[in-house]
């Protein structure tokens, strides 16, 4: 009965989607008001969807292997974690939990958003409602996740073991809540086109919205960076894989986004830009689910291969971001552009961060899909990959990261102090850091000997913002700001240093045998084989020393027996100054283990610099709703229904 | 703004779609054929493991009838479900030799007593050089064997009853 609930719940919100559409275009082609009945009926939509979530959990978390899906993707020797996670470690899983943020975010800005007008959120709610119904088809006809299997299997086929890991449990629904945060965004922009009121009152209203998402997608990808990283054979922490740029893109978008929305806000300017960067920022959330779905670009994410499914997902980008720039080319006519602005000011600072962000987004994109068009064109296979995007978009993202040690400092539409004397100490502490490296490691490269020093002035000026005012009175948003920059810089000191300093060591050992990499000597203790709960593995011990006492690796080479798949478990120790990372491969013909031994100093700023960007923009949330809490208007769509 | 600006981003949709839908008509070929179909299988002698049963040489597989080489390993949980769809492909006429790698006689002897013996042969391969040798990266793993000793086919992974006719039907290909 669980899944056949889901099913109905599933069936009866897409109906209701369709309902508010109706309602929608009744709204903007009369003057009748459907405020009331839209806010109700995309409440109950959300809700709808959400108990279809939680049938899909319940089934998982009980492997009920009548229904097709827990046959597929589960096993009873799972671990309860894994099991609830495999619900979503699936297609039809995750696109009922894509559908299901999308309904609960359309059902929270149905309860809470005020600050647009009425006719605006009646036309955002519908938008919303329409991106939701052909999702809901897409499940329904293409992707049934509450399938039946008659009879009952005895027995699942297992998980992915690649995805059994802490990893699953928390990537995807972190990305996802990103990625469909930003529908809200997308719905407020169609909506406000339609009805012509693109305004100060939007941005606003848009503005949580666009950070919270921006958070999760934070979030997420700083997650999916150190779980490619120490899930062996994905390439260090960033690979530009395919799949890496499709949730680089949106995050890049919403970044852009962040800001312009602030001068929508403050200033009333950028409009027609703020309108196609909150367009453009779910599109790359659907192009990265298009992509990540499909699998139409080779890549180590692309799990679920079906090109009947990818159509299915192509036709619904085409129809909504079609939908969406056409009615910008038909009403971006009519956006008139608010107050003037000045060459030096916070507003022409926010610009050239949109601009270089631009330009890096569409770099990103390029790279990501020309194999693509050269393929179609040429006829010729070709990758493009680590090289391109380093060369390419790393000098941008450099100077951007620069510039955002300044743009803070500026004034609104006018800057008249001298804003250049006071970067004096940031300066000096980014020359401080060129000159050490030259010293010090003179056959750095480049791009390494930069990113240092850019991340050494970053830290410095990132704080300027604080810099002879009370703490106490700095507004919330502002802290988080220069909590977020701040983290800009760590990330890039990370990123630099493990470029720079990072000593690998490849070899075949005996047991016995000692090998030197950076400042360690490790030793091949032994090798044995373990066994855990559903896998088999071969785990060698290591002995790792570097004056100090001994540390014990054992990484493991593990084969998983349902489905028969082999992964790597490599042994990581964190230390204040960096990582060690170890792994066992396969053993040659004389008894001899291939290891492969990593020492990576200070890598783990990479992932703390992502927290602390994400730690910012919660800071610059809870700052503007806290704000907006103070400012509310009295006059309250629920209280007036009861007055 | 101009109306070719605004027109730009729809004409730019327009032709990413054009790609993608390309692209998901026609697939990629992805398949990777196995190094080893169509060569010959390595010369080897491996010593006899269990009591009883005789151990394998090259010239084994060269008997005038296909055969089916199966890598196994009494430590290999997979092996232990595979060994009774290999016992059913033995009584309908399938020849299968076996090559266990990196194990112990005794501990090979309980593994066939428990889980059955489908194996005319066995060989040990105490350090997978013959493992290695004929491209093989793990346990278990299969390989069709026509009878002048040429490799015609290659399976990763246990042989599960779902692959029995695939089996079969190679088999049959190269008699």
């Amino acid at each position: 009965m669980t899944a056949e609930a889901g099913l109905a719940a599933l069936w009866l919100a897409a109906a209701l989607a369709a309902f508010q559409l109706l309602l929608m275009v009744l709204a903007l082609c009369s003057a009748v008001d459907v405020q009331r009945a839209m806010r109700g009926v995309a409440m109950v939509q959300g809700a709808l969807t959400i108990m279809s979530f939680a049938m899909l959990l319940l089934v998982f978390a009980r492997t009920d292997l009548s229904v097709a899906l827990v046959f597929e993707n589960s096993h009873s020797a799972k671990p309860f974690m894994y099991k609830v996670a495999g619900a979503w470690g699936n297609h039809e899983g995750s696109m009922l939990l894509w559908v299901t943020v999308l309904a609960a975010a359309g059902a929270i800005m149905a309860l809470l958003s005020r600050r647009t007008s009425g006719r605006t959120l009646v036309a955002a709610l519908g938008a919303q409602a329409a991106l939701a119904l052909g999702f809901y088809a897409f499940l329904l006809l293409a992707s049934n996740p509450f399938a039946r299997l008659n009879p009952a299997a005895l027995e699942g086929r297992g998980l992915n073991p690649l995805l059994q890991d802490p990893g699953l449990a928390f990537h995807p629904p972190t990305l996802y809540l990103g990625y469909v945060g930003l529908s809200v965004a997308f719905s407020l922009a169609v909506g406000a086109l339609l009805t012509g009121e693109v305004d100060a009152r939007l941005a606003r209203a848009m503005r949580p919205w666009v950070l919270g998402a921006w958070i999760f997608l934070t979030l997420g990808i700083t997650a999916g960076s150190y779980w490619a990283y120490y899930e062996l054979g994905w390439g260090g922490y960033w690979f530009w894989d395919p799949v890496e740029n499709a949730s680089l893109m949106p995050w890049l978008a919403a970044t852009a986004l962040l800001h312009s929305i602030n001068v929508l806000a403050a200033r009333g300017a950028l409009k027609a830009w703020t309108m196609m960067l909150a367009v453009i920022a779910f599109s790359m959330s659907m192009v990265g689910t298009f992509l990540v779905r499909s699998g139409v670009l080779t890549s180590v994410h692309a799990f679920a291969i079906d090109p009947q499914r990818g159509t299915f997902l192509l036709a619904l980008l085409a129809i909504y971001v079609g939908a969406a720039f056409a009615l910008f080319a038909w009403r971006g006519a009519t956006l008139k552009e608010g107050a003037q602005f000045e060459l030096v000011s916070r507003e022409s600072g926010l610009v050239v961060n949109n601009l270089m962000l631009s330009v890096i987004l569409g770099i990103v994109f390029v790279g990501t899909l020309y194999p693509l068009f050269v393929e179609a064109v040429a006829g010729a296979k070709m990758s493009v990959g680590a090289p391109y995007f380093n060369a390419v978009a790393g000098p941008l993202a450099l100077i951007l990261a620069m510039l955002v040690g300044v743009g803070p400092l500026l004034a609104w539409r006018r800057e008249r102090r001298p804003v250049l004397r006071r970067l004096t100490v940031p300066a000096l502490m980014a020359a401080t850091a060129l000159a050490l490296t030259i010293i010090l490691a003179p056959d750095m490269t480049i791009l390494s000997r930069l990113g240092l020093a850019v991340a050494a002035f970053l830290a410095g000026a990132s704080i300027l913002p604080l810099i002879a005012r009370n703490p106490l009175r700095v507004p919330l948003a502002t802290w988080g700001m220069v909590i977020a920059h701040f983290g800009i810089a760590v990330s890039l000191a990370g990123m630099a240093a493990n470029a720079a300093f990072t000593s690998e060591k490849l070899a075949v050992a005996r047991v016995g045998e000692t090998l030197r990499v950076g400042p360690w000597l490790v030793q091949l203790e032994g090798v044995a084989p373990v066994a855990g709960p559903n896998w088999t593995a071969i785990q060698a011990e290591l002995r790792a020393t570097r004056g100090e006492g001994p540390v014990l690796l054992t990484p493991e080479a593990r084969y998983f027996t349902d489905p028969p798949t082999e992964t790597g478990e490599a042994a990581i120790r964190t230390f204040w100054n960096g990582q060690l990372y170890t792994v066992v491969g396969k053993p040659d013909a004389d008894g001899g283990w291939q290891l492969r031994l990593w020492w990576k100093p200070f890598v783990t700023l990479i992932w703390a610099g992502g927290v602390l960007i994400a730690l910012g923009g919660a800071l610059a949330l809870v700052g503007r709703l806290s704000l907006f809490r103070r400012r509310r208007p009295s006059a309250d769509w629920r209280k007036e229904r009861y007055a | 703004m101009t109306r070719a600006l605004r027109f730009t981003p729809l004409l730019l949709l327009l032709l990413v779609v054009g790609a993608l839908t390309w692209r998901l008509t026609t697939p990629a070929d992805t398949a990777v054929p196995s190094r080893m179909t169509g060569q010959p299988v390595p010369t080897f002698d491996l010593a006899p493991l269990v009591v009883g049963k005789p151990g394998l040489v090259s010239a084994d597989l060269a008997s005038g009838k296909p055969r089916l080489l199966n890598i196994f390993a009494s430590w290999c949980v997979p092996c232990i479900a595979e060994v009774k769809v290999l016992d059913g492909l033995r009584r309908r006429g399938v020849e299968i030799d076996g090559i266990a790698v990196r194990d112990r006689p005794q501990a090979v002897a309980q593994f066939l007593a428990r889980n059955g013996d489908p194996y005319a042969r066995i060989g040990g391969d105490s350090e997978s050089r013959l493992q290695i040798s004929l491209g093989s990266s793990g346990v278990p793993e299969s390989f069709v064997v026509d009878g002048r000793g040429i490799v015609r086919y290659q399976h990763i992974g246990p042989i599960e009853a779902a692959d029995v006719p695939v089996i079969l039907a190679q088999l049959e290909q190269v008699r």
